[in-house]
């Protein structure tokens, strides 16, 4: 094995393996969480297990991880007993009693760890932060490649104890939500129909919310809970605007965070010193940065419910209405007996003349404008939706016919056939003549 | 005069000593940080009580989380431009920029995306703050190990603050004081009724971004003494914690801004004692305390009050019932020796009732047996008549029930009027011929 590649297994490969399946854990459960709008459950977890992992830290000696999760167990335990005694008992209203709860809880944990006792022990508040992913190495990782086809290398020497625990959050988070798609599916959209239907609500999103909290826990010393925090939302929201399917956007917030981790690790990692600088960047920080950035990105550019997307939309929309509001008005002045109509007021009202013009829906005439074959087929349509709703607001609504107009100016825009009334005489309550559709002939009997 | 600085009391008295000396320049930087953060905490607790009703909290703990790169992009800035850093605004601004930055971010992606504000929340505070760490990582690699003392900014730390530093925060509280005073009209009105704010003509979006303005300000205040991470703390504790002592706005908006202030200095008087601690921690661990002393020990809304209250109500149900009782089984005015009956308490429970009862003067014990005494026997036939008048309400007006009425304390009289009391009465006496 060459020297780079063996040096990149013992100084990164755990480190990146970590990274990633912490954060495809947390994209996926996240998306939950997203779409339950319970988005700052990461946030108010990670602070509220704080203490109890600094406690826990200091009677173990050690950073093992079942202490750990003991400890945050209690102190998660106790947050939410605190929570409820300030809801219930204190009468605050539940989002100060949260806020409240947790913030307290996190300056205990805080000074927890900046006191005497855990002052020469590697623990310090911004680890907790911003996590150690540099110090998850696997300095004795075997030069010889053919060790790696052999399990004792994995059993004997020295690889950071983290890796196994994220590992099986990994594999027990991706198991449960597969398991149990349909269940958390419906608990998540409609809490009371899954009553309803004999699912236990409580028990399917109390066992999501525990999920959510053993990654943040497993998560805690090699991302740090800045990162849990992003990559709980982060992934989520960004195939939330991408996608309206659960399963695609569960699959998607995973792809999008394990690239992420990547991508991340490697511009914090490599890529300052590749371009010459002298020291790594935070690794876990760049993962975040990246992770904002791609949502950024999809929020300006998804196809579906992008900036981008939503603007040219609107934009189609309007300049439709516009045409066909310039169609509508020459047919009717047609109907009054003036096909042609003198263009210069219509360019000063700002009506697309040029655009139609170009559509080959209306035709210029010594500097007056009327419709072409093809532009008046169009208006027959839009003056037809017209009268027709009118007619349907006054016979089916019971409006008067003098207060249907604006109503109609606006519907006669929808043209999805399943969208327009019914037909039911000759003439709008105007008196006015309806134009013959092109399936009406075929319709009547 | 010589005060013991070893001891939290010690320091007060010092500060309280030197409150004239602030105004000469001449009081210790103890007594500077410690009257700065207490003002800190003032303003924090004045904006927070409106940040609470207007549902911002979570907003201030994203603005806060959003300043690191703010002041970590101001120190790079400003290092290659070769401004002097550390000293004045600079990186003050620097924070108040960002922070503006993320609360207009998390208004975008709440209202021009299909995802809630929750989401939005998390999103600026988690990305921002990563932001900001990549760009501490940044420095410290210019600094060459150090992170430029910014780390100070994150946790907070009072012990190592600057007097001038400390005058920037009293300064920038007071303004914050100042703004909050005059505006107090627009931001009740914004809070409690926002749309008959804008059906009457009032700029309800430029009070909110007015309310913004001001978190962003008090959580860049408090940067240097709180830290970033906490800052949001002081912006809900203290106002929750004054929402136990009272219901009017003037005395919770008070109250919040005494919490603040007594948390913000004798948290930092604290940490004064112990300069390793994280500051911020402390003084959030202050406003806590205070805020569960306000939980138990309120009047009204305490738990102690709400516990004490309960068991009052309690007994004077067992005691209005075991008079109504001994009532019913009276005649003409007088009344029996009345033995073991059913319906009445008994055993311990039993005992205290009638204990309180004689003690009252309403029953006389003979024997095993009781009877009520004039006293018990008016006190009877009150309960008896308001109940019966209360029951006939609720038979014939109970569309119109007043909701918070507790029928058995409240006489008739005092809850409804004459003319309706007369009408109830007539009912009762229906019944009685009837009967």
């Amino acid at each position: 094995m060459s020297e780079a590649w063996h040096h990149f297994i013992a100084g990164d490969l755990v480190a990146l393996l970590s990274c990633t399946l912490a954060v495809v854990t947390c994209g996926v459960l996240g998306s939950y969480l997203v779409l339950k709008r319970e988005s700052l459950m990461g946030d108010a977890i990670s602070h509220a297990v704080l203490p109890g992992l600094v406690v826990a830290f200091m009677i173990s000696q050690s950073r093992a991880p079942v202490p750990m999760f003991i400890g945050a167990g209690i102190a998660a335990g106790l947050t939410v007993l605190l929570t409820m005694l300030v809801r219930r008992w204190g009468g605050v209203e539940p989002g100060a009693a949260m806020g409240v709860v947790f913030s307290v809880m996190f300056a205990l944990g805080v000074y927890l760890i900046e006191s005497e006792a855990l002052r020469d022990i590697d623990l310090d508040a911004s680890c907790v932060l911003y996590g150690q992913v540099e110090y998850l190495v696997w300095w004795d990782a075997p030069k010889d490649p053919s060790a790696y086809l052999k399990l004792a290398t994995y059993t004997d020497t020295d690889i950071p104890p983290a890796l196994w625990a994220l590992g099986a959050i990994f594999v027990i988070a991706v198991a449960f939500v597969a398991a149990f798609f349909k269940e958390l599916r419906i608990t998540t959209f409609d809490p009371q129909m899954a009553r309803a239907a004999g699912i236990p609500a409580w028990l399917v999103q109390g066992a999501l919310v525990l999920l959510v909290a053993l990654a943040v826990v497993a998560s805690f010393q090699a991302i740090g809970s800045i990162l849990v925090i992003a990559m709980l939302i982060c992934p989520a929201a960004t195939a939330r605007m991408l996608t309206d399917r659960l399963g695609t956007q569960i699959m998607l917030a995973g792809l999008v965070a394990g690239l992420c981790a990547i991508a991340g690790y490697f511009a914090g990692a490599k890529l300052p010193t590749a371009l010459g600088a002298e020291h790594a960047l935070n690794i876990a920080g760049m993962i975040t940065v990246v992770a904002g950035l791609v949502f950024g990105l999809v929020c300006f550019a998804s196809p579906s419910h992008g900036f981008i997307a939503r603007a040219v939309r609107q934009r189609r929309l309007a300049e439709r209405i516009a045409i066909e509001d310039l169609l509508g008005l020459l047919y009717r002045s047609a109907e009054a007996g003036e096909t042609f109509v003198p263009i210069q007021p219509m360019h000063a009202a700002g009506m697309p003349v040029a655009r139609a013009t170009k559509l080959g829906l209306v035709r210029a005439e010594a500097s007056k404008l009327g419709l072409t074959d093809s532009g008046r087929e169009r208006a027959e349509g839009l003056i037809r939706r017209h009268r027709l709703w009118e007619g349907y607001l006054v016979e089916r609504a019971g409006l008067r016919p003098d207060h249907v107009h604006a109503t109609a100016e606006l519907l006669e825009h929808v043209d999805q056939p399943a969208a327009i009334p019914t037909q039911s005489g000759d003439l709008d309550p105007h008196g006015k003549a309806i134009p013959p559709g092109p399936e009406t002939d075929a319709e009547s009997p | 005069m010589n005060a013991d600085t070893t001891s939290l009391l010690g320091i007060l008295q010092k500060t309280i000593v030197e409150l004239p000396k602030l105004f000469t320049g001449q009081a210790s930087n103890t007594t500077v940080v410690v009257v700065a953060s207490g003002l800190f905490g003032v303003a924090a607790g004045l904006v927070g009580v409106f940040a609470l009703l207007r549902k911002r909290s979570l907003t201030a703990d994203a603005i806060g989380h959003a300043t690191l790169p703010g002041v970590a992009g101001a120190f790079i800035v400003g290092t290659m431009l070769g401004v002097p850093v550390r000293e004045g605004p600079w990186l003050l601004v620097g924070a108040a920029l960002a922070g503006a930055l993320g609360a207009w971010m998390i208004q975008l992606i709440a209202h021009r995306t299909r995802l809630r504000e929750d989401a939005a929340i998390g999103i600026v505070l988690s990305v921002f703050f990563g932001v900001g760490v990549v760009l501490l990582g940044v420095v410290q690699n210019m600094e060459s190990g150090t992170q430029g003392g910014l780390a100070t900014f994150i946790f907070g730390h009072t012990a190592s603050m600057l007097a001038a530093d400390a005058r920037a925060m009293g300064f920038i509280a007071l303004f914050v004081l100042i703004v909050t005073f005059v505006l107090r009209k627009q931001l009740t009105l914004v809070c409690f009724n926002d749309t008959y704010a804008r059906a009457t003509g009032w700029p309800v979006q430029i009070v909110d971004l007015l309310l913004l303005g001001l978190i962003i300000v008090v959580s860049v205040a408090g940067l240097r003494a709180v830290g970033l991470l906490l800052v949001v703390a002081m912006i809900t504790i203290p106002p929750a914690a004054a929402r136990f002592w009272s219901d009017h706005l003037g005395r919770i908006v008070a109250i919040s801004a005494v919490i603040g202030g007594v948390s913000g200095s004798i948290g930092t008087a604290m940490s004064a004692l112990a300069p390793g601690r994280p500051a911020g921690a402390v003084i959030v661990l202050t406003a806590g305390s205070l805020f569960a002393l306000s939980m138990l020990c309120a009047p009204r809304r305490g738990i102690i009050a709400g516990a004490v209250g309960r068991v009052r109500s309690r007994v004077r149900i067992l005691t209005d019932h075991t008079i109504e009782t001994l009532w019913e089984h009276s005649e003409e005015g007088t009344s029996p020796n009345i033995g073991p009956v059913r319906n009445l308490p008994h055993g311990i429970k039993g005992r205290l009732v009638f204990l309180l009862l004689r003690v009252r003067g309403y029953v006389r014990s003979i024997g095993d047996a009781y009877m009520l005494t004039p006293a018990g026997l008016a006190e009877g036939a009150r309960l008896n008549r308001n109940h019966r008048l209360w029951s006939a309400y609720l038979t014939t007006h109970a569309d119109i029930a007043p909701s918070h009425v507790d029928w058995s304390v409240d006489q008739v009289e005092h809850v409804l009027s004459d003319e309706l009391v007369q009408k109830l009465e007539r009912i009762v006496e229906l019944e009685d011929a009837g009967a």
